[in-house]
């Protein structure tokens, strides 16, 4: 920078020598600079002056537009406060295999008082009594008439209801709307949905969240809307569902038995086609547990997934099986049936005696518990162990209903070799329906492990094997015979093959020892024997067949006929094919008159 | 005789002095104002009822008030306009320690009016906020020592004037009224800005505050819950942001009509903080945008008018005083659309505000005054063409 001399030498001298003052050069000089810098800052606060000139026109220009874009855009509605995070009502629907509905909404409102907005709140609670009979008008002129300011009545009305409630015309009375779990078929597969209720209610909506069933094992996914509404597919078939329940019902009833219980599943897949409980009860309008007694008296017990039970020689087809895959014995090993069996001071004995020696085949097809046990003694406590725990009979299902894990089989505490014996007959170890038809369906499918499950399954994944297939199929012939020559000969229906195996064991007492005249009655069957695609459970809880001069309580009388009748019934929707030997064509007898 | 012995007695000069000032006043500006004015008025008439109702008065209460005060706040606008810069100057050097001493003496003969600061002297049919009064007389004051500091020899009136900035920000965050402390900086700010604040010293300070924002963004939940709020789209419709916007929206561009607004009832400032809301639900945007372009055409043209003068006091005064008038009204209108965060903050002559629009007719009267055109000594640049 140059600086300008306030005092330049040659004017100071000049103007020495010319005699006048050197001081007024300074003076004009400082002038001169002072003026400079005032017009330097003129010009500096001139553009700053521009500048915020130009900050304020585009902030004004902004604060415009913005104006502009709230007052183009859609106004909400202010709504009142809604506590934590926001309710959400919507629910997926849960369908069938084929897409029929199983469990839906249905738009409903809710009526709640609002007490100190009520003109005339006993007049109010009095009609409100006339219209809900199971309302109490006192409670609710309590209600009504005290410090309260905010009052549920009913959960979910009906539109006739709700006009009645609006033709009151009490200002106090409002409706909620919000949406209501609706189960189209009734009872129709109830224990597997299990049943809906509301979770936290506003005014605007209520959370509906499951309560048993797999409506409480999908609740999240039910309610997630990420899932934008997509619906729970199940591997249920609600018309096999729906026959299999008319069909057991009917058994049941005649055959007098107080419970039933049957499972179909799909033998590859362990798809569970159909699970039936009877007695059932409506999803909608679900009845409360009991407080007291037994729970498994109760409607809502599912005695197809928690109801373990002795299930007698249905379990005999395990213990061939797994001695055939040993390679211990084939079909027409001659069995010693020798009765009864001593062991200790415990006696085994047959249904009828057997004579000494009986193959294999007819072990199982006479079933003798003899035999059985002799070929229990043959595999061994450890292997027989590792053989049923590897069919899942050690263990709570897996499938996907809350309820499942309380159907834990009760197995010996000491699993001594009478034990083994026992159990090869289906005696001192309890399981499931389902656990059997997940056992049946691994044994019979040509030996791979199924797991069972309730959502359908497109894609078959091999499971781990457990017999070979040439012993699976030789079962199979074995239960097949069961059915066309054995104890479940009232099993056969024509055209689907059916194989199966009876059991019919002893009810135990609560307090130790058996019933003598209660059992429980199973057939456990396969269809058809020769290329399976289904297992059919059936269970009946002390049934007793009383056509004959004596009542006959043995599952050959009891639960085949309602599986084969189930079966004649199912086999057309399930779209199977009978095989039909071709009819002998009638004698063409030509004449000529 | 006489005039031959004593001189002839000194005429005037100058042209009367309405004439002249009819001639030299901003008369855009002060129409804008009176315009203003009386859509403040107009948005009383709408925007009041429901506070007189809830407080038990007449409905139109308010609206009279508002018409008294109003008025008295154009006569004051309109004597104060009329004014030399000197006399402008002796007036707010007055006015300054008047309110500046009211200010001080606030913890102990003020009121709060059950708001939880003590702003208010309570005069019985009106209150008094002395820091409305203060501020005008706060921007000529450092004004004028700014402007000292550019006489040769002169004082350093602008450390003085920081100085005084200072005293009178920690006064009023202690009430606390940070709303008219941020004002109070922002004017000081503007003019230090104006009078030639170091070109460093900007950069520095914009850096500063750059790097503290993002430091406390990334530092404070706190800072940065509020910021993320702010900025993001949900309004939550429940506080008075929402319902300002939402009557807004309600508006559209033409408005719902005369009287029909829903807002004013539930919204408790309707007639002050968010006026601005009652007018674009009644009026539409069209209304609110008229009111956005009289306050720029205010601001805008008195900062024109105001580059091309000489005198560093005037420049410096009527920019601070135009400054805080404009960015008053830009933070309210910008809460009101969520441009900024709330802050409670008038909009000048259109809000309700009983004696505290009497100050802000004072304070754009001597906003007027100082943007009166007058000789800029542009001859004698021309004669002398020294200096550059």
């Amino acid at each position: 920078m140059i600086r300008t001399p306030l005092r330049p030498l040659a004017r100071i001298l000049r103007a020495r020598a010319n005699g006048e003052n050197p001081d007024a050069i300074e003076k004009e000089n400082r002038l001169l600079r002072a003026e400079a810098i005032r017009d330097r800052a003129r010009d500096r606060a001139e553009s700053r002056l521009f500048t915020l000139g130009l900050m304020f026109f585009c902030a004004f220009v902004a604060v415009g537009l913005r104006m502009g874009v709230v007052a183009g855009s859609v106004p909400e509605e202010p709504r009142a406060a809604v506590e934590g995070s926001p309710i959400i009502g919507q629910r997926a629907d849960i369908i069938d295999r084929n897409g029929r509905l199983l469990a839906t909404n249905f738009d409903t409102n809710a009526l709640y008082a609002q007490p100190q907005q009520m003109v005339d709140p006993a007049g109010a609670a009095h009609k409100l009594a006339a219209i809900f009979p199971e309302l109490d008008e006192d409670r609710l002129v309590r209600d009504f008439s005290g410090e309260r300011k905010f009052v549920w009545v009913r959960r979910t009305l009906s539109a006739e209801q709700m006009q009645a409630v609006h033709d009151i015309g009490d200002p106090g009375l409002l409706f909620g709307p919000r949406e209501m779990r609706l189960y189209p078929n009734g009872p129709v597969a109830s224990h597997i949905l299990g049943g809906a209720s509301y979770g936290r209610e506003g005014v605007d909506s209520a959370e509906v969240i499951g309560v048993a069933g797999v409506e409480k094992q999908f609740d999240q996914y039910l309610r997630d809307p990420a899932n934008e509404g997509a619906p729970l597919q199940l591997s249920i078939d609600l018309t096999v569902q729906a026959a299999v329940e008319q069909v057991l019902a009917g058994g049941m009833t005649l055959m007098n038995a107080k419970g039933a219980a049957a499972v179909l599943m799909d033998v590859h897949t362990g798809e569970i086609i159909s699970m039936v409980s009877l007695p059932d009860f409506d999803p909608n309008n679900r009845p409360r547990a009991l407080l007291t007694g037994d729970q498994s008296d109760s409607p809502l017990f599912n005695r197809a997934v928690q109801g373990v039970y002795e299930l007698g020689s249905t379990f005999k087809v395990f213990a061939v099986a797994q001695a055939m895959e040993l390679g211990l014995i084939n079909p027409n090993t001659m069995i010693d049936t020798r009765g009864p069996l001593v062991w200790g001071r415990f006696r085994i004995n047959d249904f009828h005696d057997y004579g000494a020696q009986l193959s294999t085949t007819d072990v199982i097809v006479e079933s003798s518990n003899i035999g059985a046990a002799r070929i229990a003694m043959m595999i061994g406590t450890e292997r027989q162990q590792s053989f049923l725990k590897s069919l899942g009979l050690f263990d709570a299902t897996p499938v996907e209903m809350v309820e499942a894990p309380t159907g834990r089989p009760q197995l010996p505490r000491n699993w001594s070799d009478l034990s083994t014996m026992t159990v090869s007959y289906g005696h001192g170890i309890a399981d499931s329906p389902l656990h059997l038809a997940t056992a049946y369906a691994s044994v019979l499918n040509g030996g791979t492990r199924v797991t069972p499950t309730l959502l359908r399954r497109d894609h078959l994944a091999e499971g781990e094997r457990i017999v070979t297939p040439a012993v699976s199929a030789a079962v199979r012939d074995m239960i097949r015979q069961v059915v066309t020559r054995g104890t479940a000969s009232f099993g056969d229906v024509p055209g689907y093959e059916v194989g199966g195996k009876t059991g019919t064991a002893d009810k135990p007492k609560p307090n130790g020892g058996y019933y003598g005249d209660k059992v429980i009655a199973t057939f456990a069957s396969v269809f058809p024997a020769s290329n399976p695609k289904y297992v059919l459970i059936v269970t009946l809880d002390e049934p007793s067949e009383t056509s004959g001069p004596q009542p006959r309580r043995t599952a050959g009388w009891t639960a085949v006929p309602v599986a084969a009748e189930m079966i004649r019934r199912i086999g057309p929707l399930l779209g199977l094919r009978p095989q039909v030997d071709p009819a002998q064509l009638a004698g063409v007898s030509l004449t000529s008159n | 005789m006489t005039e031959m012995v004593y001189g002839t007695i000194p005429t005037k000069v100058e042209d009367p002095i309405l004439p002249r000032w009819w001639r030299t006043i901003d008369k855009w500006s002060m129409s804008c104002i009176l315009i203003l004015f009386g859509i403040g008025l107009l948005l009383g008439l709408a925007s009041s009822p429901p506070l007189a109702a809830r407080n038990g008065l007449d409905p139109f209460y308010y609206v009279t008030r508002q018409a008294f005060f109003g008025g008295l706040a154009m006569v004051a606008m309109l004597l104060t306009s009329m004014m030399t810069p000197v006399m402008v100057r002796r007036l707010a050097v007055v006015g300054f320690v008047l309110s500046f001493a009211a200010l001080a003496m606030l913890p102990v003969l003020g009121t709060d009016f059950g708001k939880g600061a003590i702003r208010w002297y309570s005069l019985g049919f009106a209150s008094f906020q002395p820091s409305e009064f203060l501020k005008p007389g706060f921007i000529v004051v450092a004004a004028w020592f700014m402007a000292a500091s550019f006489e040769v020899g002169g004082p350093p009136g602008k450390a003085y004037s920081f100085g005084l900035t200072v005293i009178i920000v920690i006064i009023l965050a202690l009430q606390p009224d940070f709303g008219q402390a941020c004002l109070i900086l922002f004017a000081w700010g503007v003019m230090y800005f104006v009078a030639g604040a170091p070109m460093t010293l900007l950069t520095v300070v914009a850096a500063l505050v750059v790097s503290a924002g993002t430091f406390a963004y990334s530092h404070s939940e706190h800072f940065a819950r509020r910021i993320d709020g702010f900025m993001s789209a949900e309004v939550d419709p429940r506080t008075q942001i929402g319902y300002a916007t939402d009557a807004i929206r309600e508006g559209g561009f033409f408005g719902v009509g005369v009287g029909e607004g829903q807002v004013k009832w539930s919204l408790p400032d309707a007639h002050t903080d968010f006026i601005i809301a009652v007018a674009a639900e009644e009026y539409g945007l069209i209304l609110v945008l008229a009111i956005i372009a009289l306050y720029a055409t205010i601001v805008v043209r008195s900062l024109t008018r105001l580059m091309k003068e000489r005198d560093p006091f005037i420049r410096l005064a009527g920019c601070g005083l135009a400054c805080a008038f404009g960015v008053q009204a830009m933070i309210n209108m910008g809460v009101a659309v969520r441009l900024l965060p709330a802050k409670g903050m008038t909009l000048p002559f259109v809000s309700y505000g009983g004696s505290s629009i009497i100050a802000g007719g004072i304070a754009v009267g001597m906003l007027l005054a100082f943007t009166r055109s007058r000789p800029q000594g542009e001859i004698g640049d021309i004669l002398l063409r020294r200096g550059r």
